[in-house]
């Protein structure tokens, strides 16, 4: 399939091809094979079209975008698949396009997702719904290659909801625990509510555009409307990007509607790093980069979602330094961390957003994957302070998690040195100076709370039980290999966005720069190499202090963390219960809500809508009771009365004439 | 010999009259259809004569059609009273009031 190039006077160039829809496709027929052997009892063919099929939608992929390099910057392939909505003005096509940002979705999805694939060959091999569990794993990338895939705001919706669905199927993949199917719905309702407001934003916004007689919700229209959409209604952009943003905080678990995240830690191990750190939640992150010529017309819009980021990154947090869950730390650390990527798209930094996504995607499926390979080796115990020691046990899982640790923390030159630097840099640059104190004090949390969990469970004294330190082993080769791949990919996956004037600079910037509204339009005034270096060394400091703390609490002089929190216990209450959001959440929300709806299904609909229904037809009834006197069976009645009709009918006629 | 229209149509009044007595009036259900045969002639004597007054064959083909309908009434009226005469041993009208309260 060679692209046929179409050069237009103004725009980039654009080259048609059908190579793209393959990328969905192949781990949609996954899917499909994958329920047939579920249905069939057939788990072995599930072993090769499972991560098969992700493979190939990868090494697609990689043509997919070579192709894509090979054209000039700021070029994309185009896939026309079919129109799929066409109502007057207003034409909505299945598109699939690639652009450098969807390229980079691309490879991280497809390739990161093939890893965890890979790894949940090993981690699943005991479980009998291992089909199952591919077909929905494949069900998941097809839907979150649509999302990244698609050119318009509503096939990204088909995408948007068909992640909600896998991730709510995975969730509660052993619904046969109660706790497991509550998990899953909490995930599926709390995303309903941003899904809502997301649907209403793309309304509003063609709407809006329809007034100026563009109706589109093709991305390139809409980034190309946005500067007259501006001019013309203001507020309107300002209501769409918040309507978006509360979108995006529901998948993307941003404060308020983070709840669910930490619950959805009940799903295997494999869905965690998947669905729950590298892909899924970072697509409320990618919709913003993706509209950033819209959002950088509403600045107030833009502080909102610098804030949220900001608050959530600490606030997630504090969080995660009281956990004793080894996954609910990492999902703690995953809503900190999409805070900052938020952050990052808040102050403006796009492609600083989405460094960190990327770079994100690694360490954080790494960390969620050696959580696993802990899981396994320690028959399903997730508790930190039952292990300890492992390393010995577990080399494998120990260097690949410490690399993970040191990435996350922010340690030169691993991966989140260059992206959280790169945000914290745009926070401070931009003028949010709360925001970037905000941002430097979740960074050393970070380091903490990782290091914590490093210490407790593979350095020290064991503190495993004899049954489990039984069992006690390396996980198989299946599951290794893609911890080190990542390990790789942690270390070297910031080497592409160094600071401006080092070496290569920012090329990760540059690559992105064509699609991503410019930092300039915000107004930013560049700051000098040596503030920058200022501030890469404060964080850095930050982190080292995070990382040394945790050294003393935990390694050196174990027991004064649990002095500390006698200490402050008041703070260590309200940490410990997650601040009580939940609880806040169940009084404010939920509870009014069931008695609300019990109201309208008791007395409403039971009583009003069912007695005006009923009573209906019992008057109706009552009535016939006494008019069917009137039937007297007899033939000649009947006769009779109808020739009087006649009789009376000709009467009135005749009278009438 | 020209029989006026009006001879034509007290006539069929006339028979119409009767059959319609013998419809309400008699309890034999076989009466009753030939009764109801009685009206339907007194109709097709109306359509032959204004048929014949207006010089229109549009009545004569309408008796067509009310004989061919009264043929399948007969047979299927009969049918139904021989059903109902083998279970219930009468074909009064009064005493097969089935489709009552």
């Amino acid at each position: 399939m060679q692209p046929e190039h179409a050069h237009t006077a103004a725009e980039a160039v654009v080259a048609a091809t059908s190579l793209l829809r393959w990328i969905p496709l192949l781990p949609l027929i996954g899917f499909g094979v994958g329920v047939f052997a579920a249905s069939t009892n057939r788990r072995s063919l599930v072993h090769v079209t499972g991560p098969g099929s992700v493979l190939l939608a990868f090494v697609v992929s990689v043509i997919a975008v070579s192709q894509l390099w090979a054209l000039p910057a700021g070029g994309a392939l185009v896939d026309n698949v079919y129109t799929w909505i066409s109502v007057g003005m207003l034409k909505i096509d299945l598109t699939f396009r690639v652009d450098a940002l969807t390229s980079v979705m691309l490879l991280i999805i497809t390739g990161i997702g093939f890893l965890i694939h890979l790894y949940a060959l090993g981690y699943m091999h005991d479980d009998a719904d291992e089909a199952r569990f591919f077909s929905y794993l494949n069900l998941f990338v097809a839907s979150m290659l649509v999302l990244v895939l698609a050119d318009s705001l509503p096939v990204v919706f088909i995408g948007w909801e068909g992640v909600g669905v896998c991730s709510y199927l995975l969730i509660g993949f052993w619904y046969q625990d109660m706790a497991n199917a509550d998990a899953g719905r909490k995930a599926m309702l709390t995303n309903r509510v941003g899904d809502a407001a997301f649907l209403i934003g793309m309304f509003m916004l063609v709407w809006a555009l329809h007034d100026l007689g563009a109706a589109s919700l093709r991305f390139e229209d809409v980034n190309r409307m946005a500067p007259q959409l501006g001019a013309a209604a203001p507020h309107v952009v300002t209501a769409v990007c918040l309507l978006l943003l509360i979108g995006a905080t529901g998948k993307s678990a941003q404060i308020p509607l983070y709840v669910w995240l930490p619950d959805a830690m009940a799903g295997p191990t494999p869905v965690s790093a998947l669905i729950h750190a590298a892909t899924m939640v970072t697509a409320g992150v990618y919709m913003i980069a993706r509209l950033s010529p819209l959002y950088v017309l509403s600045p107030a819009a833009l502080d909102v979602v610098a804030t949220i980021g900001a608050v959530t990154a600490l606030f997630a947090a504090t969080m995660a330094l009281v956990q004793n869950d080894l996954k609910k730390i990492l999902a703690y650390s995953t809503i900190s961390q999409i805070g900052y990527m938020v952050l990052g798209v808040g102050v403006g930094s796009f492609s600083g957003g989405v460094f960190h996504l990327m770079t994100h995607a690694c360490f954080k499926a790494l960390l969620f994957l050696g959580a696993g390979s802990v899981m396994h080796a320690m028959s399903g115990e997730l508790d930190v302070h039952k292990m300890g020691g492992l390393k010995k046990q577990l080399p494998t899982t120990r260097w690949t998690f410490l690399v993970g640790c040191l990435a996350i923390a922010g340690v030169p030159p691993l991966a989140a040195f260059f992206s959280k630097d790169m945000i914290l840099e745009a926070a401070f640059a931009s003028g949010h100076v709360v925001l970037w104190l905000i941002g430097l004090a979740a960074a050393g949390m970070t380091a903490f709370y990782m290091f914590r969990a490093y210490f407790l469970a593979f350095e020290g004294e064991s503190r495993v039980d004899h049954h489990a330190a039984h069992h006690l082993h390396e996980s198989p080769s299946t599951m290794t290999i893609p911890l080190m791949v990542l390990a790789v990919l942690s270390i070297v996956a910031g080497w592409v966005g160094l600071p401006h004037g080092v070496l290569w600079g920012d090329r990760f910037g540059h690559y992105l720069a064509p699609v991503l509204a410019p930092h300039d339009a915000l107004g930013h005034h560049e700051i000098g190499g040596g503030t920058v270096l200022l501030l890469t060394l404060v964080t850095t400091g930050v982190a080292a202090l995070g990382i040394f703390v945790a050294y003393s609490f935990y390694l050196k002089s174990p027991g004064t963390a649990d002095r500390l929190a006698e200490r402050f216990r008041g703070v260590y209450v309200v940490l410990w219960n997650k601040y009580w959001v939940d609880e806040i959440y169940d009084r404010l929300i939920i509870t009014p809500y069931v008695i609300f709806s019990k109201f309208f299904w008791k007395v409403v609909d039971a009583m009003l809508i069912d007695g005006v229904v009923n009573g209906a037809g019992v008057i109706v009834g009552k009535t016939s009771d006494v008019w069917r006197r009137l039937e007297s069976g007899n033939v000649q009645h009947y006769a009779a009365a109808m020739m009087l009709g006649a009789v009376v009918t000709c009467g009135v006629y005749w009278w009438l004439s | 010999m020209n029989v006026p229209v009006e001879n034509y149509l007290v006539l069929a009044a006339l028979i119409f009259a009767i059959g319609c007595a013998g419809v309400l009036t008699r309890r034999n259900v076989i009466v009753i259809l030939m009764s109801v045969e009685l009206m339907l002639n007194a109709v097709n004597l109306t359509f032959v004569a204004l048929s014949r007054q207006l010089v229109s064959m549009t009545g004569q083909m309408i008796v067509f059609f009310v004989m061919t309908v009264a043929a399948a009434e007969v047979a299927v009226g009969l049918a139904i009273f021989l059903a109902i005469y083998s279970q219930r041993r009468t074909v009064n009208a009064d005493e097969i009031s089935l489709l009552r309260w």
